[in-house]
């Protein structure tokens, strides 16, 4: 086998193509998995916002202009994906300086940035580009890393996630040390660093704790005893607890949910639509939508098992384990597991740029399933 | 294929290890999904039942519905007291743009008190949501200048509430009470939930005496509500509003109103007896001595008890309590007054009961009185005397001075037991509170009631006293009537009382209870009665009857007895007013009396404050109220 059959997969007409149709990358499993959870999710949205057309329009506009971010990054060859990944961080972390100085008030916190036709959360480009730096950065490195190196990675992850926890916002900060962390562990780390770093971690609570705005203790002390203040932090928790109990197996069905129709529960066409779920369908529709999200992360996973670098592996293993880190923060967090910190859920909740974000990722990983050079058996 | 570098990488190893990870991914991944579940189970499944249960609990809400209130009746189906519709003026704060604006504009059309603007905005600002809050009582008028500018008021609207009515207005006051708003002393003795939505209660009189009775049982029904509170569905209405389509399980449970009493009143005789005493201050009480039906029951001067049903600013209520005529005070049932001659046919009786005068034995009576030894002269009131007098004479005439031998023969001790029989000296039993006692003095009473030693002797003069109702006693007259009715029925007591029947609501059927009996006047020799009874019909029928001038050409027969209390200081701890001094220090005039004086139907207990004496004050009231009585019961005089 020679450098030179690197090339190879690439000749049209040759060997297993895991082209799509039309000569598009589009990975089809990934793709009827996607469509079905993004159908459920415009069912339940339709019932959580009252069949208010605008909202389901423009929920739809978000989709369509995911489906497009999807369709353009498969196409992009991995090695580009790679090539692009330090200016694409940069990018992320200038305009959240950007955002941190300047940055519109939105939800008491500054988060969102006007570029005219459009406003987006720069904080949401750190969702991906945090990952696709710990690749980057391990790509030519050999695995596994050496502790220097994981402190790179953890400085890496960590300058992004800090600068969003400080507009404030927990629930994006958090989700990218996740998708970082996923990455860096993904990279190898030997148990002792991983040990180490969890020690570390958790010496690093109360100081923490020292820097939480008060708001975001309120959250964890209302995790900790929702019914404490049954009519102000706590009452969220309780209407979602309640709405979902009230689903029983078979739920209440479509448009009959009590709790959301009559405005008990709150957020109910974002962060809390998963409720809205459990309440019309049941505990057989959770499951439903569960086994799906498990569905496209089990894809996920198998393509980062069968991709061929070290960068397009970790990418692809971070973009699926986060993807299934969000689901499990919203859905524990809805059901009363984790204190709440609001994570949309994955491809249902309404707004944001975060439905862009995920299709793009999705993307990525169809990318590089697509583009992987078939070596001869 | 070796390469220059020392990144040479062992990708072999590299995917080993990598793939390791994704495989513990999995599981980590899996685990969770585990935990998720489970805990969609417990909520779903095992704790559905709860959960369910909490969700109904959100979107119903229980709006009381009050019950209404019952009636009141005469004996003769006259209404004494009802409920009339009345406009409300209600604010929903949700629904007002500039609660500042729409409250100005409201008072700028006299609609709402500017006086109680912060109140009021304060009232709606603490109430969440679409809960709706009263802000005043509209006349017809009001309502109908709001009606034509609803459109300017978003959030204000008119309701109709029942308040309640009092069509005798003055008249009925004192017996069948008021109404008025529940205050933190009520809320102390009722059930509050059967309460709940209901903003008024009985505070005196047969409206809070039988307040179970005429109050019902509150109902509820269930409205389906957002969490702002904005009724969705609500089945008394049939509105289904945004998305509520599961109504099941909205239950109404319909109040059942109070039920209706009917009353012992005769309001044609109340009525004659409120304007016999016009201008007076005092009292009449009426009872039917066949079974304890108070036919009357007046004091004056009286007051509207509409005005407490609708709401007495503080200020009038202030007012009324401190009106020197006292028109709050109940002077029927609480007023206590020296009863006077009216004592002298108990007391009779109670010597024949005794056996200690012979009616036929004479007193000479000089015109006073003095006990053996003693030079003191208690004297009668006419001062030339009575001469020789038997009781007969000495009752018709009210010789005093027979009165002081008779209390001399009798004792302080046998005049108390015999004025008890008749029910002096404690509540008659009356079913409405505020009874007082009053005072029959004795030996006992004495010791009781005063704390020092050298107070607590007795002395015979209190004894020759107490033989012309002076002295400690008091009477009420409510005890004066059951007395009058006692003696009527020959010593058979009923319990007074003003409810003769309940009528239920909802079947229309009326229960008529039994009237109470006491311990009756045991005197089983019907001459002794007969013998006070004739003395008494000649008070109002012989020459020289005390009470004769003003029965002059009635065409029934009455036995009564007059009697005048002195009135030393002023009475009842009323304010000392200078300028009223004089007419304040007159004579009480009292009378008791049952007529048709052979057939009695109706016994009387009249008090006529600073009247100037029993014949000349309260005898004619009397004749006004028995003429009126009898006049419109078509009654026609027995010939002897």
């Amino acid at each position: 086998m020679s450098l030179a059959s690197l090339e190879w997969g690439r000749t049209a007409g040759t060997g297993r193509k895991a082209r799509g149709f039309r000569g598009l990358v589009v990975d089809v499993p990934l793709l009827v998995i996607l469509l079905a959870i993004v159908g459920i999710g415009f069912v339940v949205l339709y019932s959580a916002v009252s069949a208010e057309t605008p909202l389901l329009l423009r929920q739809a506009m978000r989709f369509g202009v995911g489906l497009a971010s999807f369709i353009v990054v498969a196409q992009i060859p991995p090695r580009y994906l790679r090539i692009f990944t330090p200016w694409l961080y940069l990018l992320g972390i200038a305009l959240l300086l950007v955002v941190a100085v300047e940055g519109q008030i939105g939800k008491g916190a500054q988060r969102w940035l006007d570029l005219g036709f459009v406003t987006f959360q720069p904080s949401e480009i750190l969702k991906l580009a945090a990952p696709m730096m710990v690749a980057w950065f391990m790509h030519e490195r050999r695995l596994p890393p050496t502790f220097p190196q994981v402190i790179a990675m953890v400085l890496i992850v960590l300058v992004p996630a800090l600068l969003i926890f400080e507009q404030p916002d927990l629930g994006t900060s958090l989700l990218v040390v996740a998708a970082g962390g996923i990455t860096i562990l993904l990279a190898g780390i030997s148990v002792r660093v991983m040990l180490g770093v969890g020690a570390l971690g958790l010496a690093a609570v109360p100081v923490v704790w020292a820097y939480m705005r008060e708001y975001q203790r309120a959250r964890v002390f209302t995790f900790l005893s929702p019914e404490s203040d049954p009519l102000g932090t706590g009452y969220n928790i309780i209407q979602s607890k309640i709405a979902i109990g009230s689903g029983g197996l078979f739920g209440r069905g479509w448009l009959n949910g009590t709790q959301a129709h009559l405005e008990f529960l709150p957020e109910r066409s974002t962060d809390f639509i998963f409720a809205v779920m459990g309440e019309e369908f049941g505990l057989l529709g959770l499951l439903l939508l569960l086994v799906l999200y498990l569905a496209l992360v089990g894809r996920g996973l198998y393509i980062a098992a069968d991709a061929q670098d070290t960068f397009n592996r970790l990418l692809a293993g971070a973009l699926s384990l986060t993807f299934f880190f969000y689901v499990f923060v919203n859905a524990g967090m809805v059901s009363g597991l984790l204190p709440i910190v609001g994570v949309p859920l994955p491809l249902v909740s309404a707004g944001g740029t975060s439905m862009v974000t995920l299709m793009t990722g999705f993307g990525m990983l169809a990318s590089i399933h697509g583009h992987r050079k078939l070596l001869a058996p | 294929m070796a390469g220059p570098s020392l990144r040479l990488k062992d990708h072999w190893q590299e995917q080993r290890l990598f793939l390791s990870r994704i495989i513990a991914a999995a599981i980590i991944v899996l685990l969770l999904s585990v935990a998720l579940v489970t805990r969609l189970v417990q909520l779903q499944i095992v704790d559905f039942q709860r959960f369910s249960e909490l969700s109904q609990g959100n979107r119903f809400r229980i709006e009381p519905l009050p019950p209404n209130r019952g009636l009141i009746y005469d004996r003769n189906g006259l209404v004494i007291a009802e409920n009339l519709p009345n406009w409300e003026l209600v604010a929903v704060g949700e629904e007002i743009d500039s609660l500042e604006t729409t409250l100005l504009a409201l008072e700028e059309l006299e609609l709402v008190d500017p006086s109680e603007h912060n109140t009021l905005r304060d009232l709606v600002r603490s109430h969440r949501g679409f809960e709706r809050v009263k802000l005043s009582n509209l006349t017809e008028e009001q309502a109908a200048t709001f009606a034509v500018r609803r459109h300017r008021f978003p959030g204000v609207d008119i309701q109709e509430a029942l308040v309640r009515h009092y069509p005798f207005f003055e008249a009925s006051a004192h017996a069948a009470g008021y109404v008025g708003s529940i205050s933190a002393a009520d809320l102390e003795r009722i059930d509050r939930s059967n309460y709940t939505g209901t903003s008024h209660i009985g505070k005196t009189g047969v409206e809070r005496a039988y307040e179970d009775t005429l109050h019902g049982k509150v109902g509820y029904r269930q409205q389906i509500v957002n969490a702002q509170g904005r009724v969705l569905f609500d089945p008394t209405r049939e509105n289904r509003a945004g998305g509520v389509s599961d109504v099941s399980g909205v239950e109404t449970k319909w109040p059942v109103p109070g039920d209706n009493v009917v009353l012992s009143l005769d309001m044609r005789l109340q009525l004659a007896a409120q304007e016999a005493m016009a201008d007076l201050r005092g009292a009449v009480v009426a009872i039917d001595p066949r079974n304890g039906d108070v036919l009357a029951l007046v004091s004056m001067p009286s007051f509207d008890p509409n005005r407490f049903a609708a709401g007495l600013s503080r200020a009038d209520f202030v007012a009324l309590n401190t009106d020197p005529d006292k028109p709050l005070y109940n002077r029927a049932l609480a007023g206590t007054y020296p009863p006077g001659s009216t004592m002298k046919p108990f007391l009779a009786l109670t010597a024949l009961q005794n056996e200690a005068l012979s009616p036929d034995s004479e007193a000479y009576c000089p015109g006073h009185f003095s006990l053996p030894g003693q030079t003191h002269r208690y004297r009668d009131w006419r001062p030339q005397g009575h001469g020789n007098v038997n009781m007969h004479e000495a009752i018709v005439q009210s010789c005093d001075v027979y009165f002081y031998h008779l209390a001399v023969a009798l004792g302080i001790d046998a005049m108390a037991a015999g004025l008890r029989q008749f029910g002096f000296g404690a509540p008659t039993g009356l079913d409405i509170s505020g009874e007082n006692a009053g005072i029959v003095p004795s030996r006992e009473w004495k010791q009781k009631q005063f704390a020092r030693r050298e107070d607590q002797v007795w002395f015979p003069g209190e004894t020759v006293i107490t033989g012309i109702g002076q002295g400690y006693a008091l009477v009420t007259p409510m005890q004066l009537a059951h007395a009058g009715a006692t003696f009527a029925a020959r010593g058979q007591r009923f319990a007074p009382r003003l409810l003769i029947g309940t009528e239920d609501a909802v079947t229309r059927e009326v229960h008529y209870p039994e009237p109470t009996s006491l311990e009756r006047v045991v005197e089983d020799d019907p001459v002794h009665w007969e013998i006070v009874h004739s003395a008494m019909v000649g008070v109002t029928a012989e020459p020289r009857g005390s009470a004769r001038a003003a029965w002059q050409g009635a065409n029934y027969s009455v036995a009564g007895k007059t009697g005048t209390a002195q009135v030393i200081a002023i009475a009842q701890g009323e304010r000392y007013r200078e300028a009223d001094i004089d007419e304040r220090l007159r004579d009480h005039g009292l009378f008791v009396a049952y007529a048709p004086a052979e057939a009695p139907r109706v016994a009387l207990g009249i008090v006529v404050e600073n009247g100037g004496g029993g014949s000349r004050a309260a005898a004619p009231v009397a004749r006004k109220i028995l003429d009126a009585y009898f006049a419109a019961e078509g009654y026609v005089a027995s010939e002897p």
